[in-house]
């Protein structure tokens, strides 16, 4: 299948001589959601800024839904919404007019029962009449929402969505992202929250210094690159580490009282079973143990400062 | 041809007049009664006619060239301004508009207000001083040509202004000093012969001389060179523009 965002040898260079992205390579598919995730300045949104048409790319291709960005910008541009990281919006007009004037900007005919059905979804409905000045931080992000949903795209674009905003509204903004995504809409997301990447993804990207460093599925990248960690509670404290687990990864707290054994999700649990036993073998006493995962976030950490 | 998306920008813009009543009409008028006042009463009745026209009425086509350019620029400049300045531009930029497509919707906006407010002010006038059209069709055209012309110059200042102050300095310090010293208040063969040339090139000085021919008949210039300069200077306005969109001056990076 066609990916529906297709960027091919993507680089950007500023008018000042700074190079935000460096030959960028990414196929975005139809239907999915993806992450996008780099710490800031890493060139996420220079490279969302280049799809949606707003910065001009120095070289290299983009295909949004099929059309070339430059070449074919109308077809390409009516594919896609974009819900920009900034909470730039109008003061003076009404959601109403301020929605429906996004509609008919991106080419199509009025439809008051869509632009109803938009606002209705994201609790604007009893606001449709108030001048966007009049709103709260949370309720204009919303109205930025309602505007790159209002000409019904295939491709949606968060670029921080949730920066800033209270808890309910990212309830229903994932909640909304959720529905469109079963419509079969395409999402790409930054955030800054990689719990929120970790539970909403398909598939996640890493971009450092205007490089994509990694494109994984977020299962596998979560089995590739996690780590699990075993604790153990001591009954009596080690003095130090005994000679025979020296060679393991194993270290022992300060208190003497905690092992910690890390090892890879890959290698199972084949790897606790044999230091289980060894333990006991050695007389080691335990009066507790744990495992935990690791995070996307510590994934994600671990990527960046390598 | 996105006709929706020209059809929103200019909605878009005329939704503002209609908000700004005070502003855009409004002010304009009440300056322009004063002038009729002071200038046309007042003074007018101590002076004597020119080219055969009482004082009051020939300077009616020069003030009213006088708001319709100031407003021009000034409707057209904020209407680009604005949305630069609060960020709202990206949602312009990311839309499939061709930039055909957003200057008629924001130059078409302010170059409606600007005839709007030319009648307006004529109707005005029309309280305070007597006054004939002999050439209504020209009028027309002139009034049109110089809205559209200035608003194309507004659209340009919008782009390149950064700042509140350079969206001001360019009407008051330029277009004012054109405007009074393109003969407004006065013929221009009134004027020593050193400064009859030095006005030729002032381009207002073509506005007012055609306007005021299709009111009374008389010009200082021929009304041909008055059509030519100014679509001269309407060439050169869109020359600029079509530059600004190619290379993304001050709108993308």
């Amino acid at each position: 299948m066609q990916p529906d965002i297709s960027v091919r040898n993507l680089s950007k260079v500023y008018a000042g001589g700074f190079q935000a992205l460096k030959n960028i390579n990414l196929d975005i598919q139809r239907g999915e959601i993806f992450a996008l995730l780099g710490p800031n300045g890493a060139g996420k949104t220079t490279l969302i800024s280049i799809i949606c048409g707003i910065v001009n790319l120095s070289s290299g291709t983009v295909l949004a839904s099929g059309h070339d960005i430059v070449r074919d910008y109308r077809a390409a541009r009516s594919a896609i919404g974009l819900v920009p990281q900034e909470l730039n919006t109008d003061a003076f007009e009404t959601v109403w007019d301020a929605v429906s004037f996004s509609r008919g900007l991106f080419g199509k005919p009025a439809n008051p029962a869509h632009i109803e059905k938009v606002l209705k979804d994201l609790s604007l409905w009893d606001k449709r009449n108030s001048r966007i000045m009049s709103l709260s931080g949370g309720m204009k992000r919303r109205v930025m929402i309602a505007k790159a949903l209002s000409h019904e795209p295939r491709i949606l674009f968060l670029d921080e969505p949730t920066a800033g905003v209270d808890v309910e509204l990212r309830r229903d903004m994932w909640e909304m992202v959720r529905g469109l995504r079963a419509n079969g809409v395409t999402i790409i997301l930054t955030t800054h929250y990689i719990e929120e990447a970790e539970e909403m993804a398909d598939r996640i990207g890493v971009i450092r210094q205007g490089e994509i460093i990694l494109v994984e599925g977020k299962d596998q990248l979560m089995a590739k690159l996690g780590k699990k960690e075993l604790r153990l509670l001591l009954q009596q404290p080690l003095e130090s580490l005994p000679g025979e687990l020296a060679a393991e990864p194993i270290e022992l707290s300060e208190d003497g009282f905690e092992l910690v054994y890390t090892f890879d999700s890959q290698q199972q649990q084949a790897g606790v079973a044999r230091l289980l036993r060894q333990l006991g073998e050695m007389g080691i006493e335990y009066r507790d143990l744990q495992t935990r995962e690791s995070s996307l976030e510590e994934i994600f950490v671990g990527l960046v400062h390598e | 041809m996105n006709l929706y998306g020209v059809k929103a920008i200019y909605r878009f813009e005329m939704a503002r007049m209609w908000r700004t009543l005070m502003q855009s009409i409004a002010s304009p008028v009440i300056s322009t009664s004063l002038y009729f006042v002071v200038f046309g009463s007042a003074i007018g009745s101590r002076m004597g006619e020119i080219d055969g026209i009482s004082y009051g009425a020939f300077i009616i086509p020069g003030l009213v060239m006088l708001s319709l350019l100031m407003q021009s620029i000034s409707n057209a400049s904020f209407g680009i301004y604005m949305p630069k300045f609060s960020g709202t531009i990206y949602e312009v930029l990311s839309a499939p508009v061709s930039y055909v497509e957003v200057v008629l919707g924001y130059v078409g906006a302010a170059a409606t207000k600007s005839v709007i407010l030319g009648v307006i002010i004529l109707v005005t006038a029309r309280l305070f001083v007597d006054y004939t059209i002999l050439h209504p069709i020209w009028m027309v055209s002139f009034l049109v040509l110089t809205s559209v012309t200035f608003s194309l110059f507004g659209f340009i200042i919008g782009i390149w202004a950064d700042g509140f102050e350079k969206l001001q300095i360019v009407p008051l310090m330029i277009v004012t000093p054109l405007v009074f010293l393109g003969g407004t208040f006065y013929s221009i063969d009134m004027l020593p012969e050193i400064w009859q040339t030095i006005t030729l090139f002032n381009p207002v000085v073509y506005l007012i001389s055609g306007f005021r021919w299709a009111f009374y008949g008389v010009s200082d210039i021929h009304v041909g060179i008055s059509v030519a300069m100014t679509l001269v200077f309407m060439l050169g306005c869109m020359t600029a523009i079509w530059w600004i969109f190619k290379s993304g001056y001050r709108l993308r990076s």
